[in-house]
């Protein structure tokens, strides 16, 4: 699969869609988990990484049987709502708080399994100090951050996350990071500090990919039991409507321009890389 | 009869606050109100368990107390002027999400970095709103050692019974002086608590979610309107205040928290003159005590209004009295607090020898 592009899996599955059995419940791979994913229309974009985010995120809250034990705090930015489509109890957290929302939470309850969700403008730029500092101290709370390289629910403008030359509506020449500054790395950043356990780089623009982000996921809540430490989940996303391009595109600009930059897999791990 | 202690303003708003089960505390050091965080850290945890908690800014203990009290828990955090300022985002947010907590602001002067002294300069900040929307704080002010500790158990009674954050307004000379003070008996912390706390989805019924977020305008006024009703109630329920020598008195002076007490003094000295003065002092800033001001003022010649700042609570003084009699204000700024004397010569100048 990794030599074919994503325009070619685009045309193989045109094809299997003219297949009559394709909707057969047995030939069915794509479940929702009924009870951790509220079963609504989502609001996010065609194409988002959020949705699948979101799904996955749910599918191990739901296999590891930690829904009612499970408190989330949502983002400002376009996981605002997550809170309408995550069945857990939740908080939303004012723009770049969440962490220190999260901080409470897990203070006041430790028995609980705390988790924050937050885009690259609410966690690296606004919220940069609370992210800090709730790693710095090892808070013991799970963050999922979507790292798509712009801010998408304002409507473009750059993020802090940006690539070097990125068109966005707030840099229509491009990102010149002798200007802007440059790309914020926030995960190596934060790896550095001794109260995180556990720091990896995923995306969810693959199958694949897919299925290793959801397996970091369930490491970090078990991480998270066993009282290790913060721990961090990115996720290299997409935003197709910002970047003007097809779903397909816009994952294809994840794989071709994001991943280089932000290369994907472990960055810290409690076993000690 | 409780206990009694010789303590320090902030050191028995510390107390007071273990004292009423509180569950948490996030707090970040400032001056005049350090011993706050400094206390709580000595006494707190082995006493009752109370989570004490340094923040790294006040941008993030207010959120805190934000993710603590959608838990269901009795929080509060305390700072000082800048530090309350900081803040306001968060508390607008507490009070559209409709969340219990108590604040407490020991004001100093500002503006801006200001000084550390004693000041009354963030009444319009509390009482008015101080972040964005329209929300309403319930403010109490306290002008004794003992009203700090009465009001913590108060203000927690109030912010629970309308899911809406309450302050305690004061300042610097309130938070550092030592007086003697009747403690209450220690109160159990929470173990049960409210239906829409976050503490994980309870099987068979919906999760629970806070929020202040309302996309639809329809939804967002109707979120709105349910937030003035209950302001509403609290102006009809909830106005606090004392009035003293009302009954024969030629004039009033008022003033709220220390500057009531100062005017206290002043009116000793008026009365031992020959001059009929009374006193009204509001202890809910917000409600604000209107219907005692609009009832006294037909009955007396003048109002003064003594407050440490450029005068605030005399607006709402003001709008009380609605033209029925003068009122004047006399305030001291930066810091400054007024004398009894120079409050008395201000009256003789102004209703005595000025004729009004």
């Amino acid at each position: 699969m990794s030599d074919k592009t994503l325009i070619d899996m685009e045309a193989e599955i045109a094809e299997s869609q003219k297949r009559e059995n394709i909707c057969l419940e047995e030939n069915l791979i794509y479940r929702k988990p009924e009870d951790t994913l509220i079963d609504t229309p989502m609001h996010y974009c065609p194409g988002c990484g959020h949705s699948t985010a979101h799904k996955i995120f749910m599918e191990v809250i739901s296999e590891m049987g930690i829904q009612e034990e499970t408190i989330g705090v949502a983002p400002v930015g376009c996981s605002v709502f997550a809170y309408h489509y995550m069945n857990v109890d939740m908080q939303e957290a004012a723009h770049g708080r969440a962490c220190a929302v999260g901080t409470a939470i897990k203070r006041i309850m430790p028995e609980k399994y705390v988790f924050t969700y937050q885009g690259d403008g609410d966690l690296a730029a606004i919220g940069t100090a609370e992210t800090v500092h709730a790693a710095n101290r090892g808070e013991n709370i799970l963050v999922i951050f979507i790292n798509n390289g712009i801010y998408g629910m304002t409507s473009g403008q750059m993020a802090p996350t940006s690539l070097p030359g990125m068109v966005t509506t707030t840099t229509p020449f491009g990102r010149d990071v002798s200007i802007q500054g440059y790309p914020l790395r926030i995960s190596d950043m934060l790896a550095s500090l001794p109260g995180v356990a556990y720091i990896t780089r995923q995306s969810v623009h693959k199958p694949n990919n897919v299925k290793r982000t959801k397996k970091a996921m369930q490491k970090a809540l078990e991480y998270q039991k066993k009282g290790l430490g913060f721990c961090l989940v990115e996720i290299v996303s997409n935003c197709p409507s910002n970047l003007k391009v097809t779903p397909l595109q816009a994952n294809q600009f994840v794989e071709d321009k994001m991943i280089p930059f932000y290369p994907l897999g472990d960055i810290k791990t409690p076993e000690g890389k | 009869m409780g206990e009694l202690k010789l303590m320090k303003g902030n050191e028995a708003l510390a107390e007071a606050m273990i004292r009423a089960g509180c569950d948490a505390y996030f707090g970040y050091p400032i001056t005049p109100q350090s011993e706050v965080l400094e206390y709580l850290a000595r006494e707190a945890k082995a006493r009752t368990g109370m989570v004490v908690f340094q923040a790294e800014s006040e941008v993030a203990s207010i959120n805190m107390i934000y993710g603590a009290a959608g838990c269901g828990r009795r929080v509060m955090t305390s700072s000082s002027s800048p530090g309350m300022s900081l803040m306001q985002e968060g508390i607008s947010y507490i009070a559209g999400a409709e969340l219990p907590c108590l604040l407490a602001n020991v004001v100093r002067g500002g503006p801006g970095l200001g000084t550390i002294q004693p000041s009354q300069a963030d009444y319009f900040q509390a009482v008015k709103g101080g972040g964005h929307g329209d929300y309403k704080l319930i403010v109490l002010a306290p002008s004794t050692v003992q009203e700090m500790v009465d009001f913590v158990k108060l203000g927690f009674e109030l912010a629970e019974k309308y899911r809406n954050p309450a302050m305690i307004l004061t300042d610097g000379a309130v938070g550092q002086m030592m007086e003697p003070v009747e403690l209450f008996d220690q109160m159990p912390r929470k173990t049960e608590f409210p239906e829409w706390a976050t503490i994980g989805k309870k099987p068979g019924k919906d999760r629970n979610y806070i929020t202040s977020l309302h996309i639809q305008p329809e939804k967002m006024e109707e979120i709105n309107l349910r937030l003035q009703a209950k302001y509403k109630k609290m102006e009809e329920e909830e106005v606090r205040y004392v009035t003293m020598d009302t009954d024969d008195a030629d004039y009033i002076f008022t003033g709220f928290g220390l500057g009531a007490r100062i005017c206290m003094k002043a009116m000793q000295i008026a009365r031992e003159k020959g001059f009929k003065v009374g006193l009204i002092r509001p202890i809910t800033l917000y409600p604000f005590p209107t219907k005692i001001y609009h009832e006294i003022a037909p009955k007396v010649k003048g109002i003064l209004d003594v407050e440490m700042n450029a005068g605030q609570m005399v607006e709402d003084v003001r709008l009380s009295v609605n033209g029925k009699t003068p009122v004047e204000f006399y305030g001291r700024m930066g810091g400054v607090i007024p004398s009894p004397e120079e409050i008395f010569e201000h009256f003789i100048k102004t209703f005595i020898e000025g004729g009004k």
